[in-house]
């Protein structure tokens, strides 16, 4: 098999120069598929994500994108390899208008944006009636689906969301999920974290159950949702 | 009663000198509530970087006087003015290189900036004192009034005169020409937009590829230029002397809090609401009062609701009441 | 407690700087054990004030930025307590104007019961818009009648209240009442620090700083203004103090024969004896400061003060009410500030709104608990010493360094003309500079918390 488009590689490490919290953890993502990271209370879901993305000292194992080892990249310069990050929480500019984030969110590249802003404005359409108003002041989906829009302004070849359905209520959740695989449709990869399991794995190509920072399970979302041992710990049965 | 005369002299001694006050203050909170956004901290310092942009364009004033160069009835000070923007601009990009941006890269707690300005603010009060002393220096020369109460009185007949000095009417427009410029730049300019989204949410401005360090730079221009505008204006209008700007500092901090910090059109607001209460408490009222009452029951005393040496406790009265009803200011601003 | 090799060395040294200042005329110390005593009276006042700021920024993180404020309200104190009465001005206005203040007060209590009462909408506003406002006029009315009685009265000595002390024309030989006065002045900067607590502690760290600056400037402008209260501008002079005075001393033939026999002139000696009084005076107090402060932060109450310092939101999580011990410091602090500004009047003998300026009064109290070591009493206390003297010295430092830098250069020249004014400008510089420095390279100060 060949290497998957986005990996981090068997990492271990922590925040600063505190305890490690993962051990030995293999995320992947393919090209074309969504990959989900979901576990308990406190596995290290988000921390392994933001290991992925380089907000994390990971003193063994690798990240690799495209091929290329990118482990000792900053954050920022991930972004400009092609990565995008929608943190969890504080992950738009409240007081800009929701055209501006996305202008802000383009803000590495130097050609032209109307058309990428076209784009996430036909794949988010209540964005662009509400292109002139305050982020800050739209609902909790509305604001996720600016939150996704800015990340995809670089026009990333990977998407990384920190679960994105946070706090929103289950139907803006359902909405959210869809407009989620609109985005996988139009060909980028996306590799999120997800607190409701079931429904994230109902929609993963690829599934990683994590627990206290070390891989436990792991296989497509379908054989996730079968495993009896998945079901019994996270699934409620 | 007499309406006319009432609402000239209301004019005369509230309207206009409050206008150019709060104009002053404006431009001076609006220094101050940037460093906030950007930077993070409440700069103590804010006043003597006013004084010291305000000394070099005294500087070049004279100068310029000793060259003969002037702009005929306007004050030699405007075209001064760039000259001493840069000089403040190369101060306080050369405070932030050797000061604060040690601090930021340690990320230091906001208080710990905080007393660090105070100590800059020290050494920079000190620059100011050495380079041009200490002494009362009234710098503004050509034509002292646009009208002045006599030529008023005698042009439309009334009792009262309106007085308006061409250091008052420099101020209102100069302020205005400073405001439109920066929120044209906040507002319109990828840079601008850049430095809102800084301060609206650092970590992803970060993400998104915004360069911090650049930011930094762009914000202390900005406020050297805001700082020495407002300080030459304050000056122009009572005069210069190197403590009283550090006595600026409370209605400065006070219109930028009450406006809510960290908010541009918030600091205009509380500059003005800030200059209109102090100017409205502390005048004496007879003069209006007796112009609209019944001579029944004109007032006997002056009908002042404060003395003028308690103006301090104008804008420190606001500032309190709005921490305790309203702390984030009349105009949402950041609270971290 | 013990002190370790260095903390031994670096009380040597800063003695040996006083030393000094008392011994040798060499470079720019003075001479004079006259010049030594003051400086060292000042240093003890100063390291009292230390003490009190340390204990709010140094174990609680809070920052005070109107030391100032607090130190000169102790002042008022003085006056207020160690002076006689003003003869006729209770009756002349006193009253009126007592009761000016009770009903202004009475006011704001009224409003915040409405307040408390009423519900939120647009009547409450009103009342309370009807009850400020009115009760402003009234208070204004009753107070302003008053103030004017009181101010009428000989205006060119008195024309203010007065104070408590009960000897009358020979109030002098009360001067016991001075000491009584510090622990008022205390009181009356802990009162001013509870209202500013109560307000500016719990919001974002620097609006305490900037209410403090404003209530500094305020209670300034009080004290400048009121002339009924302490002549304004116009200065209290002829305080009464707890030691003896120079002139009564030279004329007493037991301690002219006491000086003889120290191998000193009458006046040196009475000058000398004068000074070392008010040393010993200060010392208890400061000691008495400095242990209650030890054992205060030894104790249960001054471990949660750290822990609240150190993680405000594990603290809060822990159930403690970090505004109300906030509070508690603050106005500790600012009391321990009350008591040495109270003191410092005492011995000036006359209480000179005038001289109180940021830079002197909390600026410098700021340096000597950062260059000290904030969060260590005895570090505090060394600040006030070491940078007291620093403070003297900056001036003779300054004109050395001018004399030097200017040597051979022409007297009109443009540097030589700024460098002959610069010693007096020097101190703002030195102080702004030695803080920097330390906040940069050894933030814990010389004597760091344990």
């Amino acid at each position: 098999m060949s290497e998957p488009f986005l990996i981090g590689d068997t990492m271990t490490g922590g925040y600063g120069k505190g305890p490690d919290i993962l051990h030995g953890c293999t995320i992947a993502v393919e090209k074309g598929e969504i990959a989900v990271i979901v576990g308990p209370n406190g596995a290290g879901k988000s921390t392994a994500m933001k290991a992925v993305f380089g907000m994390l000292n990971v003193h063994s194992g690798s990240v690799r994108l495209d091929g290329e080892d990118i482990t000792a990249l900053s954050p920022q310069d991930r972004v400009i390899k092609g990565m995008g990050f929608v943190p969890q929480v504080r992950n738009i500019f409240a007081s800009m208008t929701v055209e501006e984030n996305l202008e802000m969110g383009a803000f590495i590249r130097e050609d032209d944006i109307k058309q990428t802003m076209e784009q996430v404005y036909d794949l988010f359409p209540i964005l662009r009636d509400k292109r002139n108003q305050a982020a800050g002041e739209l609902s909790g989906g509305q604001r996720q689906q600016v939150a996704v829009g800015r990340a995809l302004m670089t026009q990333p070849k990977v998407l990384m969301l920190d679960e994105p359905t946070a706090g929103v209520s289950p139907i803006v959740m359902d909405e959210l999920f869809d407009r989620i695989i609109e985005v996988a449709r139009t060909g980028i990869p996306i590799l999120m974290v997800e607190q409701n399991a079931r429904q994230a794995l109902e929609i993963a190509d690829k599934a990683y159950v994590l627990v206290q920072g070390a891989n436990a399970h792991t296989g497509t979302g379908k054989e996730l949702l079968a495993n009896p041992e998945v079901r019994a710990s996270f699934l409620g049965g | 009663m007499d309406y006319l005369n009432a609402l000239v002299a209301l004019a005369n001694f509230v309207i206009v000198p409050g206008l150019a006050y709060g104009a002053q203050l404006a431009i001076g909170a609006l220094g101050v509530t940037m460093i906030y956004g950007v930077l993070r901290f409440s700069n103590f310092a804010h006043g003597d970087t006013m004084a010291f942009g305000t000394a070099i364009t005294i500087l070049f004033t004279w100068l310029f006087q000793s060259w003969g160069i002037s702009l005929g009835p306007l004050p030699t000070a405007l075209l001064a003015l760039p000259f001493g923007i840069a000089g403040c601009a190369l101060l306080v990009l050369g405070t932030d290189r050797v000061v604060y941006k040690f601090y930021r890269a340690q990320k230091a707690k906001p208080v710990i900036l905080v007393i660090v300005s105070l100590g800059v603010m020290f050494v920079m009060n000190g620059i100011v004192r050495f380079v041009i002393g200490v002494r009362d220096i009234n710098f503004a020369d050509g034509e002292r009034f646009i009208i002045s109460a006599r030529d008023f009185k005698e042009m439309t007949g009334l009792d009262e005169g309106l007085a308006i000095k061409t250091t008052q009417m420099i101020t209102v427009v100069v302020a205005i020409i400073v405001m439109a410029l920066l929120f044209y730049f906040l507002n319109k300019t990828r840079t601008g937009k850049s430095m809102r989204a800084f301060s609206d949410n650092e970590d992803l401005a970060l993400l998104s590829g915004i360069n911090p360090e650049r930011v930094v730079l762009v914000t202390w221009l900005i406020v050297a230029a805001l700082a020495t505008t407002a300080g030459v204006l304050y000056g122009l209008d009572k005069s210069f002397k190197a403590f009283t700007y550090f006595q600026l500092l409370l209605p400065i901090f006070a219109s930028a809090i009450v406006g809510g910090i960290g908010n541009p059109v918030g600091a205009i607001a509380g500059g003005f609401t800030i200059a209109f209460a102090e100017v409205t408490i502390t005048y004496a009222w007879k003069k209006v009062l007796t112009y609209v009452m019944p001579e029944s029951l004109e007032p006997d005393g002056l009908v002042q609701l404060l003395s003028t040496d308690y103006k301090f406790a104008v804008s420190f009265a606001i500032l309190i009441i709005v921490l305790l009803f309203k702390p984030t200011g009349l105009f949402k601003g950041q609270s971290i | 407690m013990s002190f370790s090799l260095r903390n031994t060395f670096l009380v040597l040294l800063v003695a040996g700087l006083y030393v000094l200042e008392g011994t040798t005329d060499f470079w720019i110390f003075s001479g004079s054990p006259d010049s030594a005593l003051k400086m060292l009276n000042f240093a003890l006042i100063s390291a009292i004030m230390a003490l009190g700021v340390n204990l709010q920024w140094g174990f609680a993180g809070l920052f005070n930025v109107g030391v100032m404020g607090f130190v000169a309200l102790g002042g008022l104190a003085t006056v207020l307590i160690s002076m006689p009465p003003t003869e006729g001005a209770m009756a002349a206005g006193g009253w009126r104007v007592l009761l000016g203040l009770i009903m202004g007060a009475a006011t704001i209590v009224l409003t915040v019961l409405v307040r408390a009462k009423m519900p939120a909408g647009k009547a409450r506003v009103l009342a309370t818009l009807v009850l400020l406002v009115g009760g402003f006029f009234l208070f204004r009315w009753v107070f302003d009648g008053g103030v004017e009685g009181i101010e009428a009265i000989n205006p060119a000595l008195f024309g203010n209240i007065g104070g408590l002390n009960f000897g009358g024309e020979n109030y002098k030989d009360y001067g016991w009442m001075a000491i009584v006065a510090w622990p008022v002045g205390g009181l009356f900067a802990a009162a001013a620090a509870w209202v500013i607590g109560k307000t500016a502690l719990g919001l974002r760290s620097d609006y305490l700083a900037i209410a403090t600056l404003g209530i500094a400037e305020i209670i300034l402008a009080v004290i400048k203004n009121e002339d009924w209260l302490s002549r304004g501008v116009k200065n209290v002079t002829g305080l009464p103090r707890p030691v003896p005075y120079e002139i009564d001393l030279q004329n007493d033939p037991g301690f002219i024969e006491k000086a003889a026999s120290w191998g000193l002139d009458p006046m040196t000696a009475s000058t000398l004896y004068v000074k070392i009084g008010y040393s010993l005076l200060f010392t208890v107090f400061l000691i008495a400061l400095l242990w209650l402060a030890q054992r205060a932060l030894s104790s249960p109450w001054g471990r949660m003060m750290r822990a609240i310092r150190d993680n405000e939101t594990a603290a809060e999580a822990m159930g403690k009410d970090v505004t109300a011990r906030h509070l508690q410091i603050f106005i500790l602090g600012s009391a321990i500030c009350g008591i040495a500004g109270a003191m410092m009047v005492t011995i000036d003998g006359q209480l000179t709104p005038t001289t109180y300026q940021p830079l002197r009064f909390t600026f410098l109290i700021w340096v000597m608990v950062i260059v000290g070591g904030s969060g260590n009493n005895f570090g505090a206390v060394l600040g006030g010493f070491l940078v007291w003297w620093l403070w003297v010295m900056v001036e003779p430092l300054g004109l050395w360094i001018a004399d030097v830098t200017t040597a051979g250069l022409d007297p009109t020249n443009w540097f030589a003309v700024r460098m002959s004014e610069f010693g007096a400008h020097m101190r703002l510089l030195t102080m702004g500079i030695v803080m920097l420095l330390v906040l940069r390279f050894s933030p814990r100060g010389l004597m760091p918390e344990k």
